[in-house]
This record gives structure tokens, C-alpha cells and sequence, in this order.
């Protein structure tokens, strides 16, 4: 870990356990008999406990937002640039709270771990949980903690789906929700997307149906497949052809070899990558809840009707260039939020970056997180 | 307190829900949530202002008005505002039967470009005016559309909109016996408070 980067850094963190003993009924019909959450915190809670934010993760992420687990490790979490001292999300100032979701495969109870009532691990059986299952575990996490009221519950993607879910479900915990390059329900061209992942990953001969890991094996190719379709969808064109062009990797065409250009040496990298680090069920287990998030569903589609019970301010925040959560779909947010009396600001950011862009340090969606947020502080805390 | 919001702010009942068309900054918005407790939206473009209205806890939503209203339903409104805009947009013409499809009453406000400083501007140098409230070249200012009050009025009584009142300031927004007696070339802007066809002034 460089000097520089301890810099504004949160520093040193050190990933903790709630481990909740009683059973969870989860909202598809499944029951845990107990679970895990893996989570961290930074920053500290105040005297009344209003100064705290929740980050909720997206597809692929996990507890580790900020900091480092190790003084010699080479990279931070995976917000460190926007939680930290003086960040938008600014730890002098808020206590956040930041976890590894139900079914995930980085520490709290999900297909790869063990099922008591078995002594193996879950794999497939893992029960289905959905976004409304997050809240619920993550609202027992802030009992937990202490935390009767979030100051704000913060989410890109698929974490600004838990955002809005707490809204509606949990309407008194919370004093706004904001939601990055997020949607009400996954369009079919999103949901498509999301069922070739699953294909590759179920198609690779060492899937087993999902119970790779119980014969040593782990379906690699198909997460890696599933791995890089996702990416190319979480960019734009234009950032694609900015960041590779139709550069080759040895300067000439190369006929027979695997890879020739380097966006392909480039999709191989981040696939292989993903494929040792991620577990199959999980991607297949989360991309599920993506595509059954729908509050709307149960109030005749009328998604100002479903947001009619949330009491907090909410801020909706898309990008120019996002093709998978367009901005048209933050706008729909806007518009029944509007329609529903709610108290809402949103911003378009000019981004070439695509769906990526929530992940990346661009100077005007940090102007407007850090106004919201410190406008927030300034109505939960009382102090500017 | 700024006087042109303290007339606005006359205009919208307590508990309203407004919008306002280029919110700006958001001045309006954050009085008349103060002072009137309204339901209250503002729509603006401009990165700089939605910032400051998000400091402000303003209701800011990026849109742009040329691109239209469609999304809010008829009716959706008490009251839409827009302030020292029209002037700026597209289809001036068309945004007004926007504002009152949203709302069956509407505020809008703009500068006189009768006003006699205008009028002696292109008199005696033959050139568009620039002043304090108009100081863009005319090949850079955003006021694509400039009207004066005569202008105004005719347009609203080609499409027989009701114009249920108007106050006609100065350049401090303080109504001036000159003015009210030859608004559209002692008035610098006006506030005018217009119904949909057929209703009543």
C-alpha cells in the first residue's frame, strides 16, 4: 500500500461477522436456519446514531468498499474513490456500513457454504433470495449495529434496486435513498443479457448442475464467458473504442492465434480473472434476483402506487452513455417518484463510460453525490 | 429576501404543488417550501445550478425544456412557474400549452424588449441591444426568443389564454406609476398569471 494512497484513504480494515441464529423466511419460500453477514464499517457513529450509510453492492461486488485488508495490498475496495475522509461519501462525517449480500461467496452465507442440515456446501440448493430478502437481512444487521435510521441508503445498479426496496419496505429506517444507474424492473434486452450469463456458466461441462465444487471442479469457462458478456455490456462504443481502438497486441494480424486484438486479450484478463475469484451460483443466484426485482409487480404495474409508501427523499442519478440501466429508466424512477409527492433530485452525468461510470471517479457525479450528501448531514445532523 | 419571489411567492397557495421551469438555482423552490409548504419540482440543465439546488435540498430534476413535458400528466400540477425563461427556449409558443395542460395556472415572467432603453439602444447605434439584464452578443446569448409585452399578449390571445393578472416592475422589481401606465416601454419585466382558455380573469 503506497503513501499516496492512504491518502484520503479509510486505511486498514478489518472485515467483521454478524452471525444472526434465528431462521430467515425468505420471500420466494425458502428458510435459512440461520445466516451470516460479512460487512464493514468506516468512519464512526455518532452519539444518536443518525450519521450512519448503508452501501449496498451490485452484481459482482462485496463487503470491501474502502480501504485495505492488508498494508501490502495492491488495490482498495471497490469505492475506495468515493468513501473516504473528504470523499462524497465522507467518512470524518458519516458511519458506513458496507456488506457482502445473502448468496454471496465472499464470507456471509451463500451456496458455498455449509448447510447444516446437510454438512455440505448449499451449491444449487441454495434457496432463492431476492432484493426484498437484502433489506430485510440488512435491516437485522443494523439492529445489530445499532442503527435504527440510516442517513441515507446508497446504491448502484443492482444496490440502488435494494435502495429503492428499503424505501418501500422499511420507510421509517431511512432519511433519503440514492440510486446510481439503477432501474425499476430489467427491461427483456436486460434480462437477455442476464440469461446468456447463466447459459455459459450451466453449459460448461464442469458446472455438475451446480455442485462443481463437491467434485473439485469449478465451471471457469462459462464464468469467464459469462464474465466478459456482461463486461462489453457495462461499457459504451465509444469508451471501448477510446480505450482499445482496433489496437492489435502484436502490432500485426496474427491469423490462427487466439488473441489478436487487445480488446480481446483485455475481456480474456477480466473473465479469467472473474472466474477464480467469483462462484457460479452466486452469479447465477444474483442475477436472478436482477431479474425478479419488480416492486411495481404488485400494484398493476403502477410503479408511483409502489413508492407511495416510501418517507424519504431520494436522489436518482444516471449516466449519458449507460445502454444496460439507460437513463431513460432513472427518468421512469423520477417520474413516479414526482408522481408520487416523493421528494426527488436527479442528475444525467455526461459519461463515456457506460453502465461502468458508477464506479468511476468523475468529478461532476461526485459534485452531486457530495451537495446531496452534505446537505443530508447537514437535516439528520443539524450542522453544516 | 428577493422581491421578484415575494411576488411569485403571492401567487401560489399554501400547500400547492408547483413546478418551476429553469429552477435555477433554486431560490424559489427553497422559499416557497419555507414559506408555503408546497409540494414543489424544479427542471433545470445546467450542472453548476442543480448542484447548488441539491445543497439547497431543492427538488431539482435534470431535464431539458426543449426537449418537451411529456412526462408529467395533465392536471399533474396546481401552478407551473418559469421565471426569466421563455425567452430562452425553442417553442416558447408551444411550452405555454404544455404548462397549462400540466397546470390550470401558470406564472411566467421575461424582460421587455420594449423597454425604451431597448428601443433607444437599436435607435441611435442600429445595433441589438446589450444591457444589465441582456448582456449577451448576439451571437451568444441564450435569449433566442425576446419579446416585448405586446408581443406576449398578442400570443396569448391568439391561443385565448386568460391572463388573470399582471404586475409590471422595474429593473428592482418594484412597481413604478410610469410603468403601470406605459408598461411596454417603462416596464422592464413582467409577472403575468395566465388560465387556460375560457377561464375566468
Amino acid at each position: 500500500m503506497a503513501q499516496a494512497q492512504t491518502n484520503r484513504s479509510v486505511g486498514v480494515v478489518t472485515p467483521q461477522v454478524y452471525h444472526h441464529g434465528a431462521p430467515l423466511h425468505l420471500s420466494a419460500g425458502g428458510r435459512l436456519a440461520s445466516f451470516d453477514l460479512v460487512f464493514e464499517t468506516y468512519g464512526s457513529l455518532n452519539e444518536n446514531r443518525s450519521n450512519a450509510i448503508l452501501i449496498c453492492h451490485a452484481l459482482s461486488g462485496n463487503h470491501h468498499a474502502a480501504g485495505y485488508h492488508d498494508q501490502d495490498d495492491a488495490k482498495p475496495g471497490w469505492w475506495d474513490s468515493c468513501v473516504g475522509p473528504g470523499k462524497p461519501i465522507d467518512t470524518d462525517r458519516f458511519f458506513v456500513v458496507s456488506l457482502n449480500n445473502l448468496g454471496g461467496c465472499h464470507g456471509s452465507t451463500g451456496p458455498t457454504s455449509e448447510n447444516p442440515d446437510t454438512g455440505k456446501p448449499y451449491g444449487p440448493t441454495f434457496p432463492t433470495v431476492t432484493v426484498q430478502d437484502w433489506v430485510r437481512s440488512q435491516a437485522l444487521l443494523a439492529d445489530h449495529l445499532g442503527i435504527n435510521r440510516f442517513a441515507a441508503v446508497v446504491g448502484g445498479s443492482l444496490g440502488g434496486m435494494q435502495a429503492m426496496q428499503w424505501a418501500i419496505d422499511q420507510p421509517d429506517r431511512l432519511h433519503s435513498a440514492v440510486l446510481i444507474a439503477c432501474a425499476a424492473r430489467l427491461t427483456a434486452q436486460n434480462i437477455a443479457f442476464n440469461e446468456i450469463a447463466r447459459q455459459a456458466i450451466s453449459s460448461d461441462p464442469s458446472f455438475h448442475g451446480g455442485d462443481y465444487s463437491q467434485l473439485g471442479e469449478n465451471p471457469e469457462l462459462g464464468l469467464m464467458l459469462a464474465r466478459m458478456i456482461g463486461h462489453v455490456t457495462y461499457l459504451s462504443d465509444d469508451g471501448m473504442r477510446q480505450k482499445f481502438g482496433r489496437e492489435l497486441q502484436s502490432g500485426g494480424f496474427e491469423p490462427g492465434h487466439d488473441v489478436q486484438f487487445q480488446v480481446e486479450s483485455y475481456l480474456h484478463h477480466q473473465g479469467r480473472s472473474f472466474s477464480q475469484r467469483f462462484d457460479a451460483n452466486t452469479y447465477i443466484l444474483m442475477t436472478r434476483a436482477l431479474d425478479y426485482f419488480d416492486p411495481a409487480r404488485e400494484h398493476e404495474d403502477d410503479l408511483a402506487r409502489a413508492l407511495s409508501a416510501a418517507n424519504c427523499k431520494f436522489c436518482v442519478v444516471s449516466f449519458s452513455t449507460d445502454w444496460r440501466f439507460s437513463t431513460e429508466r432513472s427518468k421512469e424512477i423520477v417520474d413516479a417518484l414526482v408522481s408520487a409527492r416523493k421528494n426527488v433530485a436527479s442528475a444525467i452525468i455526461e459519461s463515456q463510460h457506460g453502465h461502468d461510470s458508477f464506479l468511476l471517479e468523475i468529478p461532476r457525479y461526485f459534485d452531486v453525490l457530495r451537495s446531496y450528501l452534505d446537505r443530508i448531514f447537514e437535516e439528520v445532523c443539524g450542522e453544516a | 429576501m428577493r422581491r421578484d419571489l415575494d411576488i411569485i411567492s403571492d401567487l401560489v397557495n399554501p400547500g400547492a404543488r408547483v413546478l418551476d421551469l429553469g429552477c435555477g438555482e433554486g431560490q424559489l423552490l427553497a422559499h416557497l417550501q419555507a414559506n408555503k409548504n408546497v409540494n414543489g419540482y424544479g427542471l433545470e440543465i445546467d450542472a453548476d445550478n442543480i448542484t447548488t439546488c441539491l445543497s439547497r435540498g431543492v427538488n431539482v430534476i435534470e431535464q431539458d425544456l426543449d426537449q418537451g413535458l411529456h412526462n408529467f400528466p395533465d392536471d399533474s400540477f396546481d401552478m407551473v412557474v418559469m421565471t426569466e425563461t421563455l425567452q430562452t427556449v425553442r417553442a416558447p409558443d408551444r411550452l405555454l400549452d404544455e404548462m397549462l395542460r400540466i397546470a390550470d395556472q401558470c406564472v411566467v415572467t421575461f424582460p421587455n424588449f420594449g423597454h425604451w432603453r431597448c428601443r433607444t439602444y437599436l435607435l441611435s447605434r442600429g445595433m441589438m441591444p446589450v444591457a444589465d439584464h441582456l448582456p449577451h452578443a448576439w451571437y451568444d446569448t441564450p435569449n433566442i426568443h425576446l419579446c416585448t409585452f405586446l408581443d406576449f399578449e398578442r400570443l396569448c390571445r391568439q391561443k385565448a389564454l386568460t391572463i388573470i393578472d399582471r404586475f409590471v416592475v422595474d429593473d428592482r422589481h418594484i412597481s413604478r406609476p410610469l410603468a403601470n401606465r406605459f408598461p411596454n416601454v417603462f416596464g422592464h419585466t413582467a409577472f403575468y398569471r395566465l388560465g387556460r382558455a375560457g377561464s375566468a380573469a
